[in-house]
């Protein structure tokens, strides 16, 4: 099934978000293989041209390195792999805050929503096994 | 094969072409356009109706005389040689009727060298179309797919499909699509003429916007949605609204 993609932004960058989330929860795993440019294109149904420029900014981020005629590989660098999770948690939660903000919530509201949202264990789990948006 | 043709010269080049067809008065459908395609690109030729797309295509494919102005493929005029490296599906459909799907395939295999039958019979399959149909038996939209097949088998260095997937179901579509994705080599490039945008804009490396005959814009999709912040789709309708 194709990927999800917004229509507002440019795709290549929204395929390299998709791969970096595959990377950091580790779908593809640190020295792991990655699959090649056209089949991915293919699973997301995108232009390989648009899936090749999502690859060379991972190489360039030093993600994903390039074995020479060989394909591609997860970094090793797990300490890479954690910033950048770090990262996209921050992105996540800043997000999360612009919305509730816009809402009319104050922070100390928030954070004693999400207090009791993760108490409920039923939204626990709930929220555990979502982690895509 | 094809090494004497893949000189400098772009794979296919637009200067300064002009056409008006008889008693149209001074109605040019295509004005003076200018365009150089690269190799291994999906471009979206898109524009509302009557904006000298399939115009355009049909003098790209040597079927009809510009007024004015040239068209070169691999740095040739069209004609037979460009006709090898160029698979063409026109807007409306050419089949005879009384054929079966299977006596097709002999018939285009016989005429195009590039043609693989495997890659035919392949698609037919998925898609579920008997190749012992008879061409009147089938819906518009099986024949459409036959036709698409067809052209898509060839391993040719430009294929210009004009509307490809407007009379198909949405998951014929899919599939399409795919097909154009996997077969896609560096060497070749396809240009598709469209209004169905938001279904193919994933699939495109670029797109060209044509208005009243004239080139408006050729650019890439991300280019578009960086600077516009909006899809090809949404920019499209901006543009030609009414």
């Amino acid at each position: 099934m194709a990927w999800e993609l917004n229509s507002d932004r440019p795709i290549y960058a929204q395929i390299l978000e998709k791969l970096q989330v595959r990377i950091v929860c580790g779908v593809y795993p640190p020295g792991g293989w990655l699959p090649s440019v056209r089949e991915l294109a293919a699973e997301a149904s995108v232009n390989p041209n648009t899936m090749q420029r999502a690859f060379s900014e991972l190489e360039r981020s030093g993600l994903v390195i390039t074995q020479r005629n060989m394909g591609r590989v997860v970094t090793q660098d797990t300490q890479m792999i954690e910033a950048v999770k770090r990262q996209m948690a921050v992105t996540q939660t800043k997000s999360f805050f612009a919305n509730m903000r816009q809402l009319g919530f104050s922070d100390s509201e928030i954070i004693s929503l999400v207090n009791s949202y993760t108490s409920d264990t039923k939204h626990a789990s709930y929220a555990v096994v979502s982690n895509e948006e | 094969m094809n090494e004497q043709y893949t000189t400098a010269a772009p794979l296919l080049q637009i200067n300064d072409l002009c056409k008006r067809y008889p008693n149209m008065g001074n109605y040019m459908s295509v004005f003076h356009m200018n365009l150089t395609i690269p190799r291994g690109r999906i471009i979206g030729l898109l524009g509302p109706n009557g904006c000298g797309k399939t115009t355009l295509i049909k003098m790209i494919n040597g079927l009809l005389a510009p007024t004015s102005g040239a068209v070169y493929i691999n740095g040739l005029f069209p004609g037979a040689e460009s006709k090898r490296v160029i698979s063409y599906l026109p807007e409306r459909t050419y089949l005879e009727n009384g054929m079966k799907v299977r006596q097709m395939i002999d018939y285009f295999a016989d005429f195009y060298e590039d043609f693989s039958k495997e890659k035919a019979y392949s698609m037919l399959e998925s898609l579920g179309i008997s190749p012992e149909a008879r061409l009147k038996t089938l819906s518009k939209g099986t024949k459409e797919k036959v036709q698409l097949i067809l052209v898509m088998s060839r391993n040719a260095e430009l294929y210009i499909l004009d509307e490809p997937i407007a009379g198909v179901d949405p998951a014929a579509r899919d599939y399409i699509l795919r097909t154009i994705i996997t077969n896609y080599n560096p060497n070749s490039t396809i240009i598709l003429s469209t209004h169905l945008i938001s279904d193919i804009e994933s699939v495109l490396d670029d797109v060209i916007f044509m208005k009243n005959g004239s080139l408006m814009l050729y650019t890439s999709v991300d280019a578009i949605r960086s600077q516009q912040n909006k899809s090809v789709d949404a920019y499209f309708r901006e543009v030609y609204a009414c």
